[in-house]
């Protein structure tokens, strides 16, 4: 078991490398593409005339005039070690590690905004996580034992609609009804956990399960078919002829060989999450990771599209590392 | 025990007979039609006694066994006709009454041990598991009580691998490890549905030794569903010969080997390798498949396959359904043909080439 998870572990980190690798040349390409001076993407502005011996300096000072890879570990190292940042005009910026640079938009070091941002990201997608989990397995359970029934029905065509649903569709809807009609949540701003619960929330009920809508169909489908599958399995049979009650028959049984995969699929849909919960940030006006990253890209902020993008590779990486010593421990049969 | 039953315990009208299944029938309505896969089949069973049930794949023995542990209650299967255990009906018998037969009454073995068994629990827990059902015991107790089980049916070094899974075991001690679950409770009828079929033939015999064993020391019925009429031969005191869902021939296992007087027997007879001596002529299988359970021959099941339906007047095995009549005492036949013809074709016609 720790040969396997050190084995996960080296892999999960070649893979975070490689995306360092990855972004760092695509960011290197799209200012080659668009010529336009690298500056650009981190000021905002090119300050100087093109070719202006104080646009050469500003572009030394941000190191765009050394080779690649002396680039490249300024910037690894940046992120490793630390770094202190400078235009060349204000004060010099310290950038502990990991620093993922500064803004000069926004006026604020990348890893600050990110650190604000992750809360609320973290906020919503583990409890939307925790709500589709439970009501998909519950849905797709229950419609798995009775496919064809009265129930199974009602599961199912629930589940069509929600899927085909938009979260900018069922979010607004959410609002109309619980916000304005009937009044029920008057103010949903976000407020952290730390501080006010209540109103945190408050603020994440209706993201949570605007967003868990969605996943929690697919997870019932997902659940119903296994389910489905696993009922019909020998050892299902055998279980029965042991004069097992039913509740063990499909409990200890049915379910546990039937939630197997979904433990996969599960980590991965939730590492997927981080920086991509766009539109439900959005609707719900959350200052979360996804918002963060389509207010840079708008701004073509660089270092902060950069910043994310590796945060968002580190969740998916972290997830399916999780994931894979999670089934390892679930299904005896994976050799570790 | 106790079922409950609204059929008053009439079964059968010999005492020493512990298990009776009377015109079982189990239909399953599909989209294709009425699956006719048990039709009207009646045999008894002592305790202490071996009883062989053979056929081709799809003759409805799997469904049989199923029937006789309440398996297909809850499905949308139609079961009619009496399975009596000791006195007591189950056919009418609830899933609750069924629940405290399974295991403690009656248990089962299956044909593939591997996918019988669930992959993430280990041996152990499984074994135990089934003890605790029946049996108030603890923890502790029940784990004694399983290794004594996988002692008792060779499975070495039983207290360490409790803790392994199936898949860490081999077929064999998989098989074994089935056996030891089925017996946990001591059952007074074990059903073995193919127990051998997924195993190498050396083991094959370990695990049939084993199961005559076990029949010995607990006096259970047993119950082994095969393809094998040689595996017949070394383990059934009885036999009765399935064919599309019915019983086309029924005796003591001498007489089915001495005085086989059926064509489907004789045609599985043809194709069962012999081990005794040098064959006189290939084996030959039977020519054709198994009919349709949905839209059976009229007249005898066997027709479209036997090659003596010409000697039976009126063209009768394509019209009347021939029933399962006495020739011998214990010994019974469904065919036409009258029994000293059906005699001499066996003296003439089969023996030579068998
Ligand atoms: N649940 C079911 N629904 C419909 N048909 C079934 C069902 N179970 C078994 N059958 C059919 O009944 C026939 C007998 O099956 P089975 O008893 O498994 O044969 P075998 O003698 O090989 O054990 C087969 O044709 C099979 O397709
Ligand atoms: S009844 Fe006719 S078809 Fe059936 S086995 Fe006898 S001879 Fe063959
Ligand atoms: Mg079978």
């Amino acid at each position: 078991m720790i040969r396997f998870i050190i084995y996960r572990l080296l892999g999960a980190i070649v893979v975070i490398w490689i995306v360092s690798v990855v972004t760092f040349l695509i960011f290197q390409a799209v200012p080659l593409l668009s010529h336009t001076n690298p500056v650009y993407f981190y000021t905002g502005k090119v300050p100087f005339k093109p070719g202006s011996p104080q646009l050469k300096a500003l572009t030394h000072r941000f190191g765009f005039d050394l080779p690649l890879y002396a680039q490249y570990w300024h910037y690894l190292s940046g992120i490793l070690f630390g770094q202190t940042i400078t235009d060349g005009v204000s004060v010099p910026i310290k950038c502990p590690a990991p620093c993922f640079g500064y803004s000069f938009r926004q006026n604020e070091l990348v890893g600050t905004l990110i650190a604000q941002a992750v809360p609320v990201s973290l906020s919503l997608i583990v409890g939307s996580a925790i709500l589709w989990l439970v009501g998909g397995v519950s849905v797709g359970t229950i419609s798995g034992l009775r496919p064809g029934s009265a129930i199974d029905r009602i599961g199912m065509t629930g589940s069509l609609a929600a899927v085909s649903l938009p979260i900018f569709f069922t979010g607004p809807v959410l609002l109309l009804i619980f916000e304005y009609t009937l009044g029920w949540l008057p103010d949903v701003s976000y407020a952290p956990i730390t501080q006010n619960p209540v109103q945190w929330l408050r603020s994440m009920i209706l993201p949570w399960v605007s967003l868990a809508f969605l996943f929690a169909a697919l997870y019932a489908r997902l659940t119903r078919s296994n389910m489905l599958e696993t009922m019909s399995e020998d050892y299902i049979r055998t279980a029965r002829a042991k004069g097992l009650d039913r509740r063990t028959v499909v409990i200890k049984h049915g379910l546990r060989a039937a939630l197997t995969p979904i433990v996969t699929i599960f980590g991965i849909d939730v590492g997927t999450l981080v920086g991509t919960t766009v539109i439900t940030e959005n609707v719900f006006n959350l200052r979360g990771l996804g918002f963060l990253t389509i207010s840079s890209i708008q701004q073509q902020d660089l270092p902060i599209i950069l910043g994310v993008t590796i945060v968002a590779a580190v969740a998916l990486v972290v997830a399916n590392f999780v994931v894979d010593i999670l089934y390892a421990v679930v299904d005896p049969r994976v050799t570790v | 025990m106790t079922i409950t039953s609204p059929v008053p315990s009439a079964a059968s009208t010999d005492p020493g007979v512990f298990l009776s299944v009377e015109d079982l029938r189990v239909h399953f309505p599909t989209d294709d039609g009425l699956v006719k896969s048990v039709d009207g089949l009646t045999f008894d069973l002592r305790r202490g006694e071996i009883l062989g049930i053979v056929g081709e794949s799809g003759s409805g023995k799997s469904v049989t066994a199923q029937a006789i542990l309440g398996l297909h209650k809850g499905s949308k299967a139609k079961i009619s006709g009496h399975i009596w255990l000791d006195g007591q009906d189950l056919v009418p018998a609830s899933e609750d009454d069924m629940r405290a037969v399974r295991g403690s009454e009656i248990a089962m073995i299956f044909q593939d041990p591997l996918s019988s068994l669930h992959p993430f629990y280990t041996i152990g827990n499984q074994i135990s598991e089934a003890y605790r059902v029946h049996n108030k015991v603890s923890g502790r107790d029940a784990r004694k009580r399983t290794i004594e089980m996988l002692e008792k049916v060779g499975i070495p070094n039983a207290a360490a691998r409790y803790s392994d899974y199936p898949h860490q075991f081999s077929g064999g001690m998989r098989q074994r490890a089935m056996i030891a679950m089925a017996l946990i409770c001591e059952p007074k009828l074990l059903i073995a549905d193919e127990p051998t079929t997924a195993l190498d033939v050396t083991v094959q015999a370990q695990i049939l030794e084993l199961i005559k064993e076990l029949r010995n020391e607990l006096n259970s019925a047993v119950i082994l569903i095969t393809h094998d009429l040689g595996v017949v031969a070394e383990t059934c005191d009885h036999v009765v010969v399935m064919y599309g869902g019915q019983a086309v021939e029924k005796g003591p296992v001498a007489d089915l080997f001495d005085v086989p007087e059926m064509p489907y027997t004789w045609g599985l007879l043809s194709s069962m390798p012999r081990m005794d001596r040098v064959r006189q002529t290939r084996l030959t299988p039977i020519p054709g498949s198994p009919p349709s359970l949905i839209q059976v021959p009229k007249g005898c099941v066997f027709n479209p396959r036997c090659r003596f339906s010409d000697r039976v007047e009126g063209n009768r095995c394509f019209t009347v359904h021939p029933d399962l009549l006495p020739t011998a005492p214990g010994h019974e036949v469904r065919c036409h043909i009258d029994p000293e013809e059906r005699r001499q074709i066996l003296l003439t016609e089969i023996r030579p080439n068998l």
